[in-house]
């Protein structure tokens, strides 16, 4: 971490800057991203239909969204490719030398993909999803971290409560390609020989002896139970955190935005607006929704902005109101039209709709600011049960996309439009959505992604956590409070007319 | 038809109105919106520690207090020890706690059902929200009983239970905590812990650690070896959940964290709050003194913190090393107030003036944001404070105080008054259940920006009363 952050440090020998490593080259890393020094390796343990491939999917979706590239590979994935039908649960009997050679096989290539990913592609975690239930195994992979410079986390799953496993094996085993036939009962049959293969060969880890200097979370019974051994750093602790929140009673999530305001009506962006009669009119909707859906211990949250604690008022229930559930923060341009905008801070609009999901207004927020802030949301989000969450355009974009696995560069375009409601259900290893839109008219405050031809030439406005502080930042209060210096435009640093890939020393054209 | 609906939701929604402290919108006749605070439980819990002595209890429970408090979750802790100190004025030696004196058993039980009766009274009617009951609590018939006792009262249970062989640790929590504890006020060290080991010794036939099986249907975590690893069943809330992330993310490692705010700023000088300016040039003179200091106190694998204002990231540009910024570390948002004087504060806000000299830790500026906003806001930075080892923080006032706060356990009365001038290092060591601080001045003169609470905060103030605490500035 040092060399990379001298490099962004040294100012005066920006052009001198050469950074090796490629994934602190990316301007635009969320402090999650930072915060994480060296690669990292989850490894999942445990035998097959204990949710490994839930949690690793969660977990990659979780860690991409807060900024972090992570990615999984899954084992089963490379034993399909390998070997193209599926008989039966023979191949993986631990006495069938042929499909053990081949499985061998698979993990090396796996674990040579991990490398690529890690090294050369700018991830930062890879999920290794696979069995991983015998020491051999797990030696092999700690030989390959070792060599590598990796850190590992393992993350076993342990279940024996037959009920859970299943419930499992109905939910995600039925529909694997290695059932294309889909007999529930042969299945079931199947499968469970299947664990019982490598139920023969299992040795869980050992905190005791054995394992006891890695580094790993047990989890036992569906997160009934924790164990955790020597977390290694942020990264870790965030994993383990997370792992701890997250549970797999069936529940639902709805979002919505407030109803209509009046500055929606007048095409203005943030302020603290009331609700529009037809805003009105849908809360009263909503009530009808609520009650029809007869929704049990439902929890309603909102933002502390007017618009969304009108619109819960509505629902004569009780309800919670989040500082962080805010619309984002347009600083300068609060209250403005994109029209005022455009014609105010020509340079800003266009830089907005050249980069929207990192784009920081001035004296304000970006979409990964937002991200940053609504964390404790999404935690929170995770440990409840029915909740109904009245917020914004912007913060509900943020928010779904954590749920629909959605990228930074889809984000920010993610059509949330008011008076309707999005409900969430967490299926298999994904979420259904269902949108429901309660039949009152609104104006559309949905702004399309432009189409702005690439200018690798544009100068990009310095990112707020580049230093150069011999520059004027972008900040500018809310007021033009008297006595405020004029903002004077500033000369490009030599680095700015550099090409695209090194852009992260430039700074920015300010008009006034 | 329309004419009629409408109507009737002009009647229906409430009015809402906002509280102009703390800038809430309210329906007007008071009503079931809960305003998140940090944990939303219903009812209060209770925290147990288990542990033979010298294993970290009472460390556990101060720390744990002091973080519940900062975030805004009333919480106190009832240690059994000093309700034994009160009992029996004079400690005569280990004999005490012989599991066969009877005397002594009797005693202490005595002590214990005191202090749950103070927790009764602290969680039911003095408004708390969290109790840590610190003692040994080492048998399950001990546990049995607050168990039973929680359960009459609708508390909910959680247990901290700290684990440790480690001969090494053990001596080293003596010697840094039983040496000046009340008990051994007249003894000289080998004494004390000669007798203390003794007295560990007392428990150790009858303690029954919390145990997977017999104890699974219990909220517990087990902290073994100081952190190394931790067993955790049956989290069943938000505020478990925190409580839990909290201590696996503590330590005891010895460090540092330096804390001290961006180098004097043009805006300072003008004695105007908030913006985004750069430093003047005595503030530049103060970077660089920093970075002497900082090469004098030889400090080991130092980090430096920054916020993402120019002022804090220029003056970590002077010390030539690498730094990280945080958007959290931002200074507190002064809204329609960014970049004013205090002058211009009163003469076009004298309400919002008013207010805030009033509730200073509550008080919102219109589209801004509270010391309790900030709070909020800096809990990431504590908890991977709370991880890391030796730290500098360059930050703000407002920020500076939360932290202070934070660290020094000082109310939220206390808090926005803490003195943090510009130019001074505060070096934070842990030690003991506290913090030493150590405060260094580096003798490169500044304006003062420090506003003390006036004493008329009254909203028809005259102007003068209000400005009676400004600092000089020019």
């Amino acid at each position: 971490m040092s060399c990379t952050q001298r490099d962004i440090g040294a100012s005066t020998n920006s052009t001198e800057a050469k950074r090796t490593d490629p994934r602190c080259n990316e301007k635009k890393c969320s402090w999650a991203s930072y915060m994480t020094n060296s690669p990292t390796m989850i490894v999942m343990i445990g035998l097959p239909a204990r949710g490994k491939t839930y949690m690793s999917k969660k977990l990659t979706r979780y860690l991409n969204w807060i900024g972090v590239p992570t990615k999984v590979f899954n084992l089963g994935v490379y034993r399909r490719e390998a070997v193209r039908a599926y008989k039966s649960y023979d191949f993986f009997r631990h006495d069938n030398e042929e499909a053990m050679k081949i499985r061998k096989q698979c993990a090396l290539v796996a674990l040579q993909d991990v490398r690529v990913y890690l090294t050369e592609e700018g991830g930062q975690i890879a999920v290794f999803d696979a069995t991983n239930t015998t020491r051999e195994r797990r030696d092999l992979i700690q030989a390959f971290v070792k060599e590598n410079g990796f850190k590992v986390f393992f993350v076993e799953s342990v279940c024996d409560d037959p009920d859970v496993i299943a419930a499992n094996i109905l939910e995600v085993k039925v529909s694997s390609p290695d059932y294309p036939e889909k007999h529930r009962e042969r299945v079931m049959e199947d499968f469970l020989k299947r664990i019982e293969c490598y139920k023969v060969t299992y040795q869980p880890l050992d905190p005791d002896d054995y394992d006891k200097d890695l580094s790993f979370i047990k989890v036992i019974n569906v997160g009934q139970r924790f164990l955790v051994n020597r977390v290694q750093d942020y990264i870790q602790s965030k994993i383990v955190y997370y792992l701890m929140n997250i549970h797999v009673h069936s529940h639902s999530i709805y979002l919505c935005r407030h109803g209509e305001s009046n500055h929606n009506v007048e095409g203005r962006i943030g302020g603290d607006s009331e609700l529009s009669p037809r805003g009105k009119k849908f809360a009263h909707a909503l009530r009808d929704f609520i009650e029809e859906y007869e929704l049990s211990d439902l929890k309603v949250w909102t933002s502390q902005l007017r618009r969304t604690i009108q619109t819960a008022e509505e629902l004569s229930v009780p309800y919670e109101q989040w500082k962080i559930l805010n619309e984002i923060d347009a600083g300068v341009c609060e209250e403005m039209t994109y029209q005022m905008i455009q014609e105010t801070f020509p340079e800003e609009f266009a830089l907005r709709d050249q980069d929207k999901y990192h784009y920081r207004y001035p004296g304000g927020e970006s979409y990964q600011d937002l991200v940053q802030r609504l964390e404790p949301v999404i935690m929170e989000l995770e440990r409840q049960g029915n909740v109904l969450v009245i917020c914004h355009q912007a913060v509900m974009r943020c928010l779904l996309a954590y749920f629909l696995d959605k990228g930074a560069d889809d984000l920010p375009y993610m059509k949330c439009p008011l008076h309707t409601v999005l409900k969430l259900t967490p299926v298999a290893y994904g979420c259904k959505v269902e949108m429901f839109y309660l039949n009152v008219e609104a104006v559309n405050t949905h702004r399309d992604r432009p189409l702005v031809p690439r200018d690798s030439a544009l100068i990009h406005r310095r990112n707020s956590y580049t230093p150069l502080s011999s520059y004027d930042q972008v900040k500018r209060p809310r007021l033009y409070s008297a006595g405020n210096q004029p903002w004077l435009p500033l000369a490009p640093t030599p680095s700015a007319l550099m090409p695209e890939r090194l852009q992260s020393q430039v700074s920015g054209r300010v008009t006034g | 038809m329309l004419d009629n609906e409408d109507h009737l939701l002009e009647n229906h929604p409430r009015e809402l109105t906002q509280n102009p402290l703390k800038k809430i919108w309210m329906p007007h006749k008071n009503s079931h919106i809960g305003h998140r605070r940090v944990c939303m439980t219903n009812c209060p819990t209770l925290i147990v520690t288990v542990g033979l002595p010298a294993r970290g209890k009472t460390y556990i429970s101060k720390k744990l207090t002091r973080y519940l408090n900062w975030i805004g979750v009333p919480t106190k802790e009832f240690n059994v020890g000093d309700y034994r100190r009160e009992c029996l004025k004079i400690y005569k030696s280990f004999e005490f706690f012989r599991p066969d004196n009877e005397e002594g058993v009797k005693i202490r039980r005595q002590c214990a059902m005191s202090a749950l009766n103070d927790v009764r009274q602290y969680l039911s009617v003095e408004g708390g929200q969290v109790a840590v009951f610190d003692a040994t609590n080492t048998t399950r018939d001990r546990r049995g009983t607050i168990m039973k006792f929680a359960e009459q009262n609708g508390f909910k249970v959680f247990f901290v239970e700290s684990v440790c062989e480690d001969p090494e640790v053990i001596a080293q929590n003596i010697v840094q905590v039983k040496l000046g504890n009340p008990d051994y006020m007249n003894c000289s060290s080998e004494e004390a812990i000669e007798d203390f080991m003794e007295r560990i010794k007392c428990y150790e036939t009858s303690y029954q650690p919390l145990d997977e099986d017999l104890d699974s249907d219990v909220s517990y975590i087990k902290i073994m070896d100081v952190g190394r690893r931790y067993l955790v069943n049956r989290v069943v809330d938000h505020i478990q959940s925190r409580i839990v992330y909290y201590l696996m993310n503590i330590h005891i490692t010895p460090r540092s964290i330096y804390l001290c705010r961006h180098g004097e700023s043009d805006l300072n000088i003008k004695g105007r709050i908030g913006g985004d300016s750069g430093l003047s040039s005595r503030g530049k003179e103060f970077a660089k003194h920093l970075r002497s200091f900082l090469e004098e106190q030889k400090i080991k694998d130092l980090k430096i913190w920054t916020s993402q204002m120019k002022r804090t990231i220029q003056t970590a540009e002077c010390l030539g090393v690498p730094y990280e910024q945080w958007k959290s570390l931002n200074e507190i948002d002064a809204g329609v107030c960014e970049e004013m004087m205090y002058e211009e504060i009163q003469e076009h806000f004298p309400l919002e003036f008013a207010l805030r000299d009033q509730d200073k830790y509550r008080y919102r500026y219109p589209k801004g944001e509270s010391y309790e906003d900030l709070v909020q806001r800096l809990e990431p930075v504590i908890m991977e404070l709370e991880r890391q080892e030796n730290v500098l923080v360059i930050c703000h006032q407002a920020v500076m105080r939360c932290l202070l706060a934070y660290f020094l356990d000082k109310t939220s009365h206390e808090l926005p008054y803490l003195k943090c001038p510009l130019h001074t290092v505060l070096k934070l060591t842990p030690v003991a259940y506290g913090c030493k601080v150590e405060s260094v001045y580096l003798g490169v003169e500044s304006v003062n920006t420090h506003r003390d609470r006036p004493e008329n905060v009254n909203v028809q103030r005259s102007t003068e009363d209000a400005l009676q605490t400004v600092p000089a500035h020019l």
